[in-house]
C-alpha cells in the first residue's frame, strides 16, 4: 500500500493535528516528523487527522511531514518475547540500552523480536492438510518452560501447500504457505493490531482456581482461572509488593507483568530478582516464563496508555496456544490517568474528577478481554487480570476504583492500618471479597471436603473479632467475657500465623494449597476445642498459655511446602495437650 | 542552524503566558528571547504551536509586558545551559544564570535541562547504605545511595534543620567518599536559603555544593524550570563525572502551586483541588531522575522536601509525591510540640528501599530486627495511648503499662538528639536495644533468638 502524506498544522504536547492525510482510518499509525516519531490516529475532523504521538515531540514544528502506512498499531508476535523486556510500544529495552546507552532518545526504531536468532522449528502439519484459523503449524522450544506453538493467524486458513523441514529458521525465513481464498505466507512471527481483541471459538466456565501461594488469597479470596481481580491501595500499603508475590508464585504458565507508569527502580528489582527466583513448578528461572512492558512514569505519557494493551494482546497470543497466562497491570490508575491527560488536550467535556466519559467503557473492554476459553485450534486456555488502582489518598470511592469494582469480580483492598503495623500481604479480610467461590469449590472440595466448612469457621471468628474490636477500643480487651476473649485471641493467631506472610522467609513466601489448608483446620481446631474446654470451666488462662498456642503461628515458617506431614504431629501434641487440660478439670471437680 | 527572525509585538497576553501571532517554522517547546522596549530580556518556551500563532510561557513572568514594542526571537533549541564542575561552589538563579558576582560558567558541554528518561534495563538497584546520623532515619527508614525520599513536613517544624543535617552528615561507610550537594530552592524566604548557605558554609561544605534559588519574591513560572536546572546538573556531576551527589528540593508544594497557576492560565481541565491531571507525570519527570546507572560509579539521592497543607498527608501533592518515591519521612505535629527532634513519625514514615540496604556486611545483622520490632512496638504504643486516653492509665494491665514507659523512652532517647549530633549506626542500634530490653524478652517476637541472646540487656526493665 502507497503511504499517505499529510502536514503537521498544529503540535500540543503529545497531541498533533495534521492535513492532508486522506484516506488513513482510526487508529492508524502515523510517523511523525523529519525523526519519524511513532503516534496514533485518535479523531478523524473533515481534513485534519489528530494523532496521539507515543514519544517526546519536542522541537515538531508546523509543515513538517506526517506519513501513514495504514496499517493500526501493532504487536509483532513470535518467539523471543519471553524473558524480554519492552516499552509500551513494544521496544526492547535491552536492545535500546545496547544501540543507545543508558537512556531512552526519541526516534529509535529497533525489531520487538531478535531477527537474527535462530530458532528450531518442528512442524507438526504437512503439505496438503488443510489448517483452520489458528490452527497448529509446527512449534519451537522457546525456553526450557514454554514449548512455543506457531499458529495460523486469526482469518487465515485453507491447504497447506508448503511446509519447511525440521531446521533452524529466523522470524523472517518462509516457513509455510496456505492457500485459501488467498495465498498467506507464514514466518514464524505475525503482527496484530493491539487495540483489537484476538478471536477465540466460545467461553468456559473455569472451575479451576489461581493457585497463588498466598494464603490470604487462594483460602479466602480466590480467583478462578480466567478471571479478573483489583487490588486497590493508597501508596505504601504494599499494592506493588503483592504484585510481585503474584508474578513470582502465582500457578500460571506465562505472566505478563505491565509496569504502567510506576517506578524505575522496581522494574530493576523485578529485572534483578527474577531471573535468580526458581519455578517451583518447573525448577527453572521464573524469568523464562515472564514477559515485561515496563514504562515507567517519566517516559512517555501516551505510550503508558498503550502499554496495557500491548501486554494483554501478549496475553492472548499465548492464551490461544493453550497457556493459562496471568497479566499483572500495576497501575491502572496511571493508565487511566493517561486516558485523562490525553482527552484534556483534546478538549472532551470531562466526567468526574476531570476523566473521560470513557473511562467506563475502556476499563470494561480491557478486563472484558480476560477469560477462560476454548481456542479456535480447540484448546483450553485463559488470561487472568490483576489489576492495580492508586486511588488519590487511598479514597476507594475515586472513578477508577468505583468503575473497576463493576467490571472485576475479585477486590483485594489493602489496608493502611495493616501495612502501618507491618502486617504484609496488607489485604484486608474485612474489605475484600470474591465472587469465585462456588466456581473454584470443587476444585478445593476434590482436594479436602472440609474446605468450605473450615473456611467458613476461620472466616466467622474473624468477623467476630471485627466486631469485638469496636468493643475493645472502647473499654479494653479485659472487660470482656472469657469467650469473646477468646475469640480475640483466636483471631489474632489466625493474622499472625496464617494471613501474614513473610514474603523473604523462603518457607513461607510460598504456601500451597494443602499446607494452607492444613494451617488453617489446626488453628480452627484448636479454637473449637478451646471453646469447649472454657464452656466446661477451664480458665482461659491455662489455654493461652498451651504450648499449642505460640507453636501454631510460627508454623507457617517453620514447616516447608513438602512436609505438610510434620503438621499432623503437631496437631497430635496439641490433642494431647487439651487432653491433659481436661483431664485436670475433671481431677479438680 | 535555523535562521532567527525576530518578530515585533504580541497579539495577547494572559497570565504567565504569550501569544505571538503570524510565526513561521517554530518548534513545539523551543526557547523563545523576549526584549521590551527598554531592552530588558525574558525567556519562555514554546507550549503549544499552530500555523498562525505560537503560545510562549514565560519563564520570568509577564510583569511589565505590553502588546507593542515586544521583539521575541525563537532560538530553535530547547532549554540547556552549560554544566562543568567549576559549577560546584557557586550560586545561580532559578534559571541556572549566577548571582553570585563571579563571571558566568563557560563550557563546551550543553545540556537539555528536560533530561531524557532513564532506560529500567540500564539502572542499577541501589543498595548502598547512607548514614545520616540521625537514628530515626538510619535505624528505621534508612537512606540508600540512588534513593529518592521525601520530607513530608507541615509549616513550622524542622525540615530544613533536617534536610541541613542530613546534608552535613551523609556518608558511606565502606568508602569515606564524599557527597556533593545539589541544592534547589523554590518558592521559599530567603533566610530559609541563607540559613541553607550558611549551614552549608559552617560545615565546609559550600565549595562542595552548588545552589540554585528561586526565591519567594522570584516569578512563580521560573520554579518549573529551577529543579530541573539543578537536576541537569547532578546528572552531568553523578553519569558523567562519577560524583555521589545529594540533591535537596525544597519547597515542591511552592513548585507544583506554580505547575497549576501555568496549567489554570492555559484553561486547561483541572483534576483535584485545581490541580492539573498531569500533576503525577510532571512530578515523575524530576523524582526519577534520581538513581544508579549500570556501569557509573555516581549516583543522585534525592530529599525533596514538601509542606503539607493543613497537614494533610492525602493532599495531592504528598498524595501523588508518594506513589513515585520510594518511601517518605514524615514528620510529626503531635511529636514535634512535645519538643522532639526530629520528630519522625513512626508509623507512616517508610523506606522501600530499606531491605536490602541493610543487615550483615552492610550495616548489622540485627538491624532489620530491631526495626521491625520497634514498628510494631511503637504500633502497640499508640493503640494502647489511644485506650488509656479513654480508660486512663491506671485501668490499665501491667505490661501494657510497660509498654507506655517504652513509648515515652523511645521518644526521648532513641528518636531524639541534637541536630549537630551524628551518631553511627552501631550506636543507633545500641540505643534501639536499650530501649527494647525494657520490655519483656517474650515481647521481641519480631528479632531472632539469636540476637535476642547477643544483644537484650535482660536488667532494663526492671
Amino acid at each position: 500500500m502507497e503511504p499517505i502524506r499529510g502536514t503537521v498544522i498544529s503540535v500540543n504536547g503529545p497531541i498533533v493535528k495534521a492535513r492532508g492525510l486522506a484516506g488513513v482510518s482510526m487508529l492508524d499509525i502515523a510517523e511523525v516528523g523529519p525523526e519519524r516519531l511513532i503516534g496514533e490516529v485518535i479523531k478523524l475532523d473533515g481534513g485534519i487527522a489528530v494523532i496521539q504521538v507515543y514519544e517526546d515531540d519536542t522541537g515538531l514544528r508546523p509543515g513538517d511531514e506526517v506519513v501513514s502506512s495504514g496499517r493500526p498499531l501493532s504487536v509483532e508476535l513470535g518467539p523471543g518475547l519471553i524473558s524480554n523486556i519492552y516499552d509500551g510500544i513494544q521496544r526492547p529495552l535491552v536492545d535500546i540500552a545496547k544501540l543507545l546507552g543508558s537512556y531512552i532518545r526519541k526516534g529509535v526504531k529497533v525489531s520487538p523480536l531478535d531477527v537474527g536468532k535462530k530458532w528450531r522449528f518442528t512442524p507438526l502439519a504437512k503439505p496438503g492438510d488443510a489448517i483452520g484459523e489458528g490452527g497448529i503449524i509446527g512449534e519451537v522450544r522457546e525456553t526450557d518452560s514454554v514449548l512455543h506453538r506457531i499458529m495460523a493467524p486469526p482469518g487465515i486458513s485453507g491447504a497447506v501447500e508448503f511446509i519447511a523441514d525440521e531446521g533452524d529458521y529466523t522470524i523472517e525465513d518462509t516457513l509455510y504457505r496456505i492457500r485459501g481464498s488467498a495465498e498467506y505466507i507464514g514466518r514464524l512471527s505475525a503482527f496484530w493490531p493491539v487495540r483489537k481483541k484476538r478471536p477465540f471459538r466460545s467461553r468456559k466456565k473455569s472451575g479451576i482456581p489461581l493457585v497463588t501461594g498466598q494464603r490470604i488469597i487462594d483460602t479466602f479470596f480466590p480467583v478462578a482461572k480466567g478471571g479478573t481481580a483489583v487490588i486497590p491501595g493508597g501508596f505504601g500499603t504494599g499494592k506493588t509488593m503483592t504484585q510481585h508475590a503474584l508474578a513470582k508464585w502465582c500457578d500460571a504458565d506465562i505472566i505478563i507483568h505491565i509496569g504502567c507508569g510506576e517506578r524505575g527502580n522496581e522494574m530493576t528489582d523485578v529485572l534483578n530478582e527474577f531471573p535468580k527466583l526458581v519455578d517451583p513448578r518447573t525448577g527453572r528461572p521464573l524469568m523464562e516464563r515472564t514477559v515485561m512492558i515496563a514504562n515507567t512514569s517519566n517516559m512517555p505519557v501516551p505510550a503508558r496508555e498503550v502499554s496495557i494493551y500491548t501486554g494483554i494482546t501478549i496475553a492472548e497470543y499465548y492464551r490461544d496456544m493453550g497457556f493459562h497466562v496471568a497479566v499483572m497491570a500495576d497501575s491502572t490508575s496511571r493508565w487511566a490517568e493517561a486516558l485523562r491527560e490525553l482527552s484534556s488536550r483534546l478538549g472532551d467535556m470531562p466526567a468526574e474528577e476531570g476523566f473521560p466519559s470513557y473511562l467506563a467503557t475502556r476499563l470494561a473492554e480491557f478486563y472484558e478481554r480476560a477469560g477462560y476459553v476454548e481456542t479456535l485450534s480447540g484448546m483450553d486456555g485463559s488470561i487472568t487480570t490483576i489489576g492495580a488502582v492508586s486511588p488519590p489518598g487511598g479514597d476507594f470511592s475515586e472513578p477508577v476504583t468505583q468503575h473497576t469494582t463493576r467490571f472485576v469480580r475479585c477486590f483485594w483492598a489493602l489496608d493502611k492500618a495493616l501495612a502501618d503495623a507491618r502486617h504484609y500481604p496488607s489485604i484486608s479480610w474485612i474489605d475484600s471479597y470474591t465472587e469465585y467461590i462456588d466456581e473454584v469449590r470443587p476444585w478445593w472440595n476434590a482436594l479436602d471436603e472440609s474446605w468450605h466448612a473450615t473456611r467458613s469457621g476461620a472466616m466467622n471468628i474473624l468477623l467476630e473479632d471485627n466486631r469485638l474490636q469496636q468493643i475493645v477500643k472502647l473499654v479494653g480487651p479485659d472487660a470482656l467475657p472469657v469467650s469473646e476473649r477468646l475469640v480475640l485471641f483466636s483471631a489474632e493467631m489466625i493474622k499472625n500465623g496464617f494471613l501474614q506472610q513473610n514474603s523473604f522467609d523462603p518457607k513461607d513466601m510460598h504456601c500451597g494449597p494443602e499446607k494452607q489448608l492444613m494451617l488453617l483446620k489446626i488453628i480452627v481446631e484448636f479454637y473449637d476445642e478451646a471453646r469447649k474446654l472454657l464452656s466446661s470451666g477451664v480458665d482461659l488462662k491455662s489455654i493461652v498459655s498451651m504450648k499449642a498456642a505460640s507453636e501454631l503461628i510460627r508454623l507457617k515458617s517453620e514447616i516447608g511446602d513438602g512436609e505438610t506431614g510434620l503438621i499432623e504431629r503437631y496437631r497430635q501434641e496439641m490433642r494431647v495437650e487439651f487432653g491433659s487440660l481436661r483431664e485436670m478439670k475433671a481431677g479438680k471437680t | 542552524m535555523i535562521s532567527e527572525i525576530e518578530y515585533s509585538g504580541l497579539a495577547a497576553i494572559n497570565g504567565p503566558l504569550v501569544f505571538v501571532e503570524r510565526v513561521g517554522n517554530v518548534g513545539f517547546g523551543e526557547l523563545v528571547e523576549i526584549r521590551n522596549s527598554s531592552g530588558q530580556l525574558r525567556l519562555g518556551q514554546v507550549v503549544e504551536i499552530d500555523e498562525e500563532r505560537a503560545i510562549v510561557q514565560v519563564f520570568e513572568g509577564t510583569t511589565g509586558l505590553s502588546l507593542e514594542g515586544i521583539r521575541t526571537v525563537f532560538l530553535g533549541k530547547s532549554l540547556e545551559m552549560p554544566v562543568s564542575r567549576e559549577m560546584l561552589g557557586r550560586i545561580f538563579d532559578g534559571l541556572g544564570r549566577p548571582i553570585d558576582g563571579a563571571p558566568n560558567v563557560t563550557s563546551d558541554r550543553m545540556m537539555d535541562i528536560n533530561g531524557l528518561p532513564i532506560n529500567p534495563y540500564s539502572r542499577e538497584y541501589p543498595r548502598d547504605f547512607i548514614q545520616t546520623g540521625i537514628s530515626a532515619i538510619d535505624g528505621m527508614n534508612t537512606l540508600i545511595r540512588g534513593q529518592k525520599l521525601p520530607v513530608f513536613s507541615g509549616s513550622g517544624m524542622p525540615h530544613n534543620t533536617i534536610a541541613a543535617q542530613i546534608a552535613r552528615q551523609a556518608k558511606i561507610l565502606t568508602a569515606e567518599e564524599e557527597f556533593t550537594v545539589v541544592f534547589a530552592a523554590m518558592g521559599v524566604k530567603f533566610d530559609v536559603a541563607s540559613f541553607f548557605i550558611e549551614s552549608f558554609e559552617k560545615s565546609g561544605a559550600l565549595e562542595n555544593s552548588a545552589i540554585f534559588l528561586s526565591l519567594a519574591d522570584a516569578p512563580s513560572i521560573e520554579r518549573l524550570i529551577t529543579p530541573r536546572a539543578a537536576l541537569t546538573l547532578a546528572e552531568f556531576l553523578a553519569f558523567t563525572e562519577g560524583m555521589h551527589v545529594l540533591v535537596i528540593l525544597t519547597d515542591m508544594t511552592n513548585y507544583c502551586e506554580s505547575l497549576r497557576e501555568l496549567s489554570s492560565s492555559r484553561g486547561e481541565i483541572p483534576s483535584r483541588k485545581g490541580y492539573p491531571g498531569y500533576l503525577y507525570s510532571d512530578l515523575a519527570s524530576i523524582y526519577e531522575r534520581a538513581g544508579r546507572i549500570k556501569g557509573i560509579p555516581g549516583s543522585i539521592t534525592q530529599i525533596p522536601i514538601l509542606t503539607m497543607p493543613s497537614d494533610d498527608i492525602s493532599h495531592p501533592i504528598p498524595d501523588l509525591t508518594g506513589y513515585i518515591t520510594e518511601g517518605q519521612i514524615v514528620l510529626e505535629r503531635e511529636l514535634f510540640n512535645k519538643s522532639i527532634y526530629p520528630p519522625i513519625a513512626g508509623l507512616p514514615s517508610l523506606s522501600r528501599l530499606m531491605k536490602d540496604g541493610i543487615g550483615e556486611g552492610r550495616t548489622r545483622r540485627d538491624h532489620a530486627g530491631v526495626a521491625a520490632q520497634l514498628f510494631a512496638c511503637y504500633a502497640r504504643v499508640k493503640r494502647i495511648r489511644a485506650l488509656a486516653s479513654i480508660v486512663g492509665e491506671e485501668e490499665l494491665a501491667p505490661l501494657d503499662r510497660e509498654y507506655l514507659k517504652f513509648g515515652r523512652v523511645f521518644e526521648t532517647e532513641f528518636l531524639s538528639q541534637g541536630p549537630d549530633e551524628d551518631r553511627p549506626i552501631g550506636t543507633t542500634l545500641d540505643i534501639g536495644w536499650r530501649v527494647l530490653s525494657m520490655l519483656p524478652e517474650t515481647e521481641l517476637y519480631r528479632i531472632s533468638r539469636e540476637d535476642i541472646g547477643k544483644y537484650y540487656i535482660p536488667s532494663m526493665g526492671d
